[in-house]
């Protein structure tokens, strides 16, 4: 599952980062495999999102998330 | 320890509380200083523990060790140059633990001494996160402290301590051949799981102020709220101290008037230096509540708000959510706004912001504009409160911003750039303004402008006046008093060499006077004009204004009709008119094609917009 596909509030694990020019902008940002990340506020015209990574606030455009590969936590305490 | 001045470098991440630090430990004993041959500045700050003097160099904010461009690689020498750094002060934000500590391991793999400093305890704690100090200072092989830079609180111990030897860290954050970012992330997580404990999780109250901040109505309409207080501010709060500055120099120049003797020593003094030295002074107030809201709107995390909610718009015209704060500066001054582009990582959306930036309607033309507006628009009320001079003014800076927004889709059209534009930007959590550092920042930048565009102007003021009052027959000097003889000047025959050229858009040859002159930095223009029309009296707004309108052609009309001042201003706010941001620009691209380039775009269209509206409204 990608970033992009979360709902606001919903909780996952980053797994693996894909391949491109930003991967270690992302990283040094603390998108790092095994780290929380929560999709808290959306931007006007949904692009950017803020995500919450276990600490702080990070945002980004939508094609940046969809670069990062997520595996959500528990689905059914989750679900809305 | 018997050296002479210890050098310690300040290291950590943006929104960490390191301004606050530095100017906790350095007070106001702190300078400036360019890295040589870059853009690169850092703050030198000195201080005294007994009798051990601590040179203190503060860092640009960065969240890694990553030297990319020539610039970042230019920054980290300041870790390894000679002599090399006694100490490292890495300060890192308590609450954000795990991502602070990154940049640590990667200045720690170079076996420097540190220590790290731990801030924002206070919100760590609301956080319900506890940190184990003892263990820490154990596990890392450094001193650790615990300071509020905000109160100052653990400052002074700090302090006492920097006069000691340091440590280096002996934890392994990565191993001999394996420094990739997952394996020093690896290592912060092992170690902030000995040292910290997480007891309860609370929602700040950030989370809540950004349901308004970014909020699809709400959030814009808080934006125009702040421009409009900004730009209220700039413009009716700045008056009564440029008038207080005006009538200050008005008085000096009489003084100087009434003890110089007779002759060109009194009027270079009076026409050439102090009119020049005005001339830049009577800016500052303006120059300086910008910056201050700028300050501010950055220092308590709102900025970056704005350019969440700004970047899905911008980035269509091939500029990013970060390029709003370049663009808004530039409504002060395209100098600092240029330089602050340095934070958007895309060589191209960076290039775009600098290219576009200066047709922002900066300070400097503001008392061009302010004069010919008074000189051709009536002060008459529309629908009974709106002045019309007001809403022109408005209207020139609209038509800045827009110029600005068309020039950037053009430019992302014909710049290539592999590299993809993304936009990855922290939202720091709301501070409460940190004052002592907003008033700083606001007085080094508003210094360094009175440095740096006052150098220019008093050249060019002085350069000035002895082209208005020399010409090149006989080496005979002329009394510019009476009008007639300018013409002769050496000015009044550059005037005329251009006026051909300049005639298509209504100019003649003394707006062509101010033209050239105000190739050097646009508030000339008012300074020229002074000197044109009333060189022997001291700078008076009236005064010009009047000579001005009286005015006439050979056919008894007057110079300065209404469609001659609206080309004027047209010229004025699109016309690239200024040294100091073509040196700025040399300077961020490291090359002369950028700012060639934006002078003649920026001259073509002045040019061509002037001439358009010369004959529509001639």
């Amino acid at each position: 599952m990608r970033l992009t596909e979360l709902h606001i509030g919903q909780i996952a694990r980053i797994s693996s980062l894909e391949d491109s020019p930003f991967k270690e902008k992302l990283q040094e940002m603390g998108c790092i495999p095994g780290v929380l990340v929560k999709p808290i506020l959306r931007a006007p015209f949904g692009d950017p999102i803020a995500y919450e990574l276990e600490e702080y606030t990070l945002s980004m455009r939508n094609k940046e998330a969809f670069s990062v590969i997520v595996k959500p936590l528990d689905p059914l305490f989750n679900s809305k | 320890m018997g050296k002479g001045k210890l050098k310690i470098v300040l290291a950590g991440n943006p929104n960490c509380g390191k301004s606050s630090l530095f100017n906790q430990l350095t007070g106001l004993k702190q300078k400036i200083t360019n890295v040589p041959g870059t853009t690169i500045e850092n703050k030198v700050g000195l201080f005294a523990v007994g009798e051990q003097k601590i040179e203190l160099i503060d860092t640009p904010g960065t969240y890694s060790f990553n030297p990319k461009s020539l610039d970042e690689k230019e920054a980290v020498k300041v870790f390894f140059e000679d002599p090399a750094p006694d100490t490292i002060l890495y300060i890192a934000d308590a609450a954000n633990l795990k991502r602070n500590l990154f940049y640590f391991s990667q200045l720690a793999q170079h076996k420097l001494p540190m220590v790290l400093v731990l801030n924002m305890l206070d919100i760590a704690d609301f956080k319900g996160l506890e940190i184990d100090i003892d263990r820490l200072q154990k596990e890392l092989g450094i001193r650790v402290y615990k300071i509020n830079a905000r109160t100052g609180e653990g400052t002074s111990e700090l302090k006492s301590v920097l006069a000691q030897e340091q440590f280096v860290s002996h934890y392994a954050f990565g191993s001999e051949d394996d420094h990739t970012h997952e394996t020093h992330y690896d290592a912060i997580s092992k170690l902030l799981n000995k040292t910290t404990i997480l007891k309860s999780k609370r929602e700040l109250v950030s989370n809540k102020i950004d349901a308004y901040a970014t909020h699809p109505i709400l959030g814009y309409l808080m934006f125009l709220a702040v421009l409009l207080i900004i730009f209220q501010s700039v413009f009716a709060l700045a008056s009564y101290p440029m008038d207080w500055i005006e009538q200050g120099f008005s008085i000096f120049s009489e003084f100087l008037s009434g003890v110089l003797p007779d002759g060109w020593l009194k009027k270079l003094f009076i026409n050439g230096i102090v009119a020049g030295v005005a001339g830049v002074v009577i800016f500052v107030p303006q120059i300086a509540i910008l910056f201050f809201f700028m300050g501010l709107l950055e220092d308590t995390g709102y900025m970056a708000r704005v350019s969440f909610i700004m970047d899905k718009m911008l980035r269509g015209i091939g500029l990013s959510g970060k390029s709003v704060v370049p663009l808004l500066s530039g409504a002060a001054c395209a100098i600092p706004a240029i330089m602050s582009t340095r934070n958007i990582e895309n060589w191209k959306d960076r290039l775009i912001t600098i290219m576009v930036t200066p047709l922002m309607s900066c300070s400097a033309r503001l008392p061009v504009y302010t004069l010919l507006i008074s000189m051709a628009i009536p002060s008459t009320l529309i629908a009974g409160f709106i002045n019309l001079q007001a809403l022109v003014m408005l209207a020139m800076y609209v038509l800045g911003t827009v110029a600005s927004l068309v020039a950037a889709v053009v430019f992302k059209w014909i710049i290539k750039h592999d590299i993809p534009s993304y936009f990855i930007m922290e939202l720091p959590i709301y501070h409460a303004p940190r004052w002592k550092n907003i008033w700083m920042n606001c007085w080094q930048k508003s210094l360094s402008f009175v440095k740096e565009a006052g150098k220019v102007i008093l050249i060019v003021s002085v350069v000035l006046w002895f082209l208005a009052s020399y010409g090149p027959k006989d080496n005979e000097t002329f009394s510019i008093q009476d009008s007639p003889t300018l013409e002769h000047s050496y000015a009044g025959h550059f005037g005329k060499v251009i006026e051909p050229s300049i005639k298509p858009l209504g100019f003649n040859w003394k707006i062509g006077i101010a033209l050239i002159t105000s190739f050097a930095a646009r508030e000339v223009f008012v300074g020229t004009m002074s000197t044109i029309y009333s060189v022997d009296d001291e700078e008076n707004f009236e005064q010009i204004r009047e000579k001005m309108n009286k005015d006439t052609l050979a056919n008894g009309e007057p110079v300065y009709s209404l469609a001659v001042v609206l080309s004027l201003m047209v010229f004025y706010a699109f016309a690239m008119q200024c040294m100091s941001t073509l040196a700025v620009v040399y300077k961020e691209t490291k090359s002369w094609k950028w700012p060639a380039i934006q002078f003649v775009y920026m001259t073509a269209l002045a040019y061509v917009s002037s001439w358009v509206v010369f004959n529509v409204f001639g």
